[in-house]
């Protein structure tokens, strides 16, 4: 007897010891322990020394202890030490305002046809408003004197505003004011001493405010990058990796590594291992396509699905983001004046010079398949009115090896078109005769459609348009990353329009389901039947 | 039925046992965390399921091996050459004469251990439903590195219908066992490894307890 209570316990003991054998690799693999995953290493490697060091002091160039006049002179110093500069910048997007190298292809870009459906357009450089974040002096675009210090003015100083101050105060007779210019002059000449290498602010001026204000156009992208914490971007984290803009938007002749309309930020992903020189824009140049720990089911996911899918949990973290702009409700007056209503987050909701607008914080992304590309309809495409026109949206199938799912900010708007040629329209918005000032759509697109040379019929009325913005920044730190079941979910999966494939938790076959748990039920039924019936009619006469 | 006296016989061995009762945990824990990857429910979290039913299906279907070279290497495989011989009567037993409390047709003896219907049984889940499931498991877990070689949802719908098919024969298995001589019988059997039989079987002496006792 004792013997055979030694063999239960002995069995016992084994099963058990085999069980915590088997099981304890798993629970050593549980996240917690991911401190050292491939990918985080490889990026600390990648960014480990981040000093930047300079042989010149701009401070000590005797051109540029001067008293300066006008922009003009200043990038005129500029490019007399740093004489191509200026040559490689006309060639970039941030001067021409133009996708293509080649200046007659006038298709996409905001000096092309381009047109979104926030501002709606640029309308070839002619709508003045658009200007103020044209790399050229006083607003004159590509007529202009490249601002050098659009980027490289690393004080924060208004050289605008200063000049237009010097040139008043000179003007004027008083020696009071003489003595202010002269003021603002050495003001200038310490700001110029400054200049330096892009930051966050530099790129932000315009980036963080695309379409018309902070936060309209990106989602991802707004003034509380200036200096944002961890929690809302790891790597530009002012407690954390503080990185530049510039960091991953690496930079060639003056050309900034990044998404340019219809292309991609780069033909195919690779990592700095696979090619030293490749620009830092994916994440994979730094966290390598294999970033989890090995045995992480997660590495199986970065062939379909996108980094940011995951590691964005949602965008417009902090400020809101606009989602809505509708053109058509534009005009209306309250005592018989424009007004401007202010809605929830303190932003306007209605703006009789641009329309209706909704703003949302932490907004979920919708997911779609892109291989980097977007396509555009531009005001020389035809567009079907009774449809959501898309004026830019993803481009991806899922047999490219270059497209991953991906998250985009969608916004809504309802933008004027052409009632006969079915195209969509650029109204001049700012100026003397702009829609802003006149509040005439009719003549306003008129004037706009003129300035890019495309027939106008007269008649205008308001499409349903959708602009898709890829979310690629505010990347949370990675426990803040999505769970498993925000998409392997039957019911709330955030991926539940994207049906070309099975995923495990989300999918199921109605009729497998129905056999098998029917067989299973059955089974059931059928043993509690013979068991109550055992119990029944045998009761009492077993054995 | 008075006539016959019940004796205990040294049915399974430890290694039997043993493997019964990991594969019967192992079942029970894949069908638990598979059902929850499934989506039917949401229990121990997705992603913990997903790491403990690839790790648990891994080392099974590695232990597997071993349990089919055994299998070969013993003879025990002869256990499970189906039969037809008194298949009929042990289902009539099941379907009617259990409840007049008539005895098994069958008598279990250690050279088989298994009657018609549960030979049948388990020659259907150890040669069928068993290695189906593992290599679909398996085609499943390795579907990445085998890029286009089987279609995921094919080998998801199989594996889903196989688990609830398991899941179908795990209930009326442990239903089964309560048909014993009490209750409990059969399962202190699997545990300790006597089973009690009638002595209406021929039973060599060595077998019983009553030798191995003394």
């Amino acid at each position: 007897m004792k013997k055979r209570i030694l063999s239960i316990y002995g069995l016992a003991a084994a099963l058990i010891t085999i069980l915590l054998c088997f099981l304890s690799p798993a629970l050593a693999a549980m996240p917690e322990n991911a401190e050292d995953a491939p990918g985080r290493r490889l990026a600390r490697q990648a960014v480990k020394d981040n000093k930047q060091w300079t042989t010149t002091d701009h401070k000590k160039m005797e051109i540029l202890n001067k008293d300066f006049t006008s922009g003009e002179e200043i990038t005129r110093a500029c490019v007399s030490c740093h004489s191509e500069a200026a040559t490689q910048f006309h060639k970039t997007i941030h001067w021409t305002w133009l996708a293509s190298g080649d200046k007659s292809d006038l298709r996409y870009g905001k000096a092309g046809f381009s047109v979104n459906n926030f501002c709606i357009s640029g309308n070839a450089m002619e709508d003045k408003g658009c200007l103020g974040c044209h790399t050229a002096w006083n607003q004159k675009g590509v007529q202009g004197e490249v601002n050098c210090l659009k980027c490289h003015n690393s004080s924060g100083f208004n050289f605008d505003e200063a000049f237009s101050d010097i040139r008043g105060f000179s003007e004027d007779d008083d020696p009071e004011a003489h003595e202010m210019a002269k003021d603002i002059q050495q003001e200038i000449k310490k700001a110029v001493g400054k200049v330096g290498f892009p930051d966050r602010k530099n790129c932000g001026d315009c980036h963080f405010n695309g379409g018309g204000g902070d936060g309209v156009k990106h989602g991802d992208l707004d003034t509380s990058l200036t200096k944002p914490n961890r929690m809302l971007d790891v790597h530009m984290g002012t407690d954390g990796k503080n990185f530049t803009c510039t960091r991953c938007h690496t930079t060639v002749d003056h050309h900034i590594a990044g998404r340019i309309y219809t292309n991609p930020a780069v033909d195919s992903r690779k990592s700095l291992i696979e090619d030293d020189l490749a620009p830092k824009i994916t994440c994979e140049s730094c966290h390598s396509a294999i970033p989890h720990k090995n045995d992480s089911k997660m590495n199986d996911h970065t062939d379909v699905v996108s980094c940011q899918a995951c590691h964005i949990p949602s965008f417009a973290r902090v400020n809101p983001t606009m989602m809505l702009w509708d053109w058509s409700k534009a005009g209306k007056m309250k005592d018989k004046k424009p007004y401007v209503e202010d809605g929830e987050f303190k932003k306007p909701v209605y703006k009789t010079i641009k329309g209706e607008f909704k703003w949302e914080k932490n907004v979920i992304p919708e997911y779609f398949r892109f291989n980097g590309s977007l396509t555009s309809t531009t005001a020389d495409d035809t567009i079907d009115p009774g449809e959501i026109v898309k004026v830019s949206w993803p481009v991806g199938e899922k047999s490219d090896p270059q497209t991953r799912i991906f998250p985009f900010k969608i916004h809504r708007g309802k933008q004027p078109y052409d009632k006969v040629h079915k195209k969509l329209l650029a109204p001049i918005l700012s100026g003397p005769k702009g829609f802003w000032t006149t509040l005439d759509m009719n003549d306003a697109i008129e004037r706009g459609n003129k300035t890019l040379g495309i027939t106008y019929s007269g008649e205008f009325d308001y499409a349903k348009t959708t602009y898709a913005v890829p979310i690629t920044h505010m990347v949370a730190p990675k426990e803040n990353a999505l769970a498993c079941t925000q998409c392997h979910i039957r019911e709330t999966s955030r991926l539940a329009n994207i049906t070309d494939l099975y995923m495990p938790g989300r999918d199921q076959f109605r009729l497998v389901d129905t056999i098998g748990w029917v067989s299973v039920l059955g089974a059931f039924v059928v043993v509690l039947l013979h068991g109550l019936g055992r119990f029944f009619i045998r009761n009492g006469r077993e054995d | 039925m008075t006539e016959n006296k019940p004796v205990k016989i040294y049915l399974y061995t430890r290694f039997e046992r043993l493997w019964h009762w990991f594969q019967a945990l192992v079942i029970v824990i894949l069908i638990i965390t598979g059902l929850e990857i499934h989506g039917t429910y949401s229990f121990i979290g997705f992603q913990t399921a997903v790491r403990i039913h690839n790790y648990l299906g891994l080392s099974w279907l590695t232990l597997f091996a071993f349990f089919v070279f055994w299998l070969f290497t013993t003879g025990e495989w002869r256990q499970y050459i189906p039969t037809t011989r008194k298949l009929f009567l042990v289902i009539r037993y099941y379907a009617w004469d259990i409840f007049q409390g008539k005895p098994h047709p069958v008598q279990k003896s250690a050279h088989a251990k298994h009657n018609p219907l549960q030979r049948l049984a388990y020659l259907g889940i150890s040669a069928m439903l068993l290695p189906v499931q593992m290599v679909t498991g398996l085609l499943y877990y390795l579907y990445n590195d085998l890029q286009g070689l089987i279609s995921l949802p094919i080998l998801a719908g199989i594996h889903t219908l196989v688990a609830l098919f398991l899941l179908n024969f795990l209930i009326i298995h442990l239903y089964m066992i309560t048909t014993g001589h009490s209750v409990l019988g059969h399962i202190a059997g699997m545990i300790t490894g006597w089973e009690e039989v009638f002595e209406t079987a021929e039973i060599e002496d060595w077998e019983t307890k009553a030798v191995r006792k003394s």
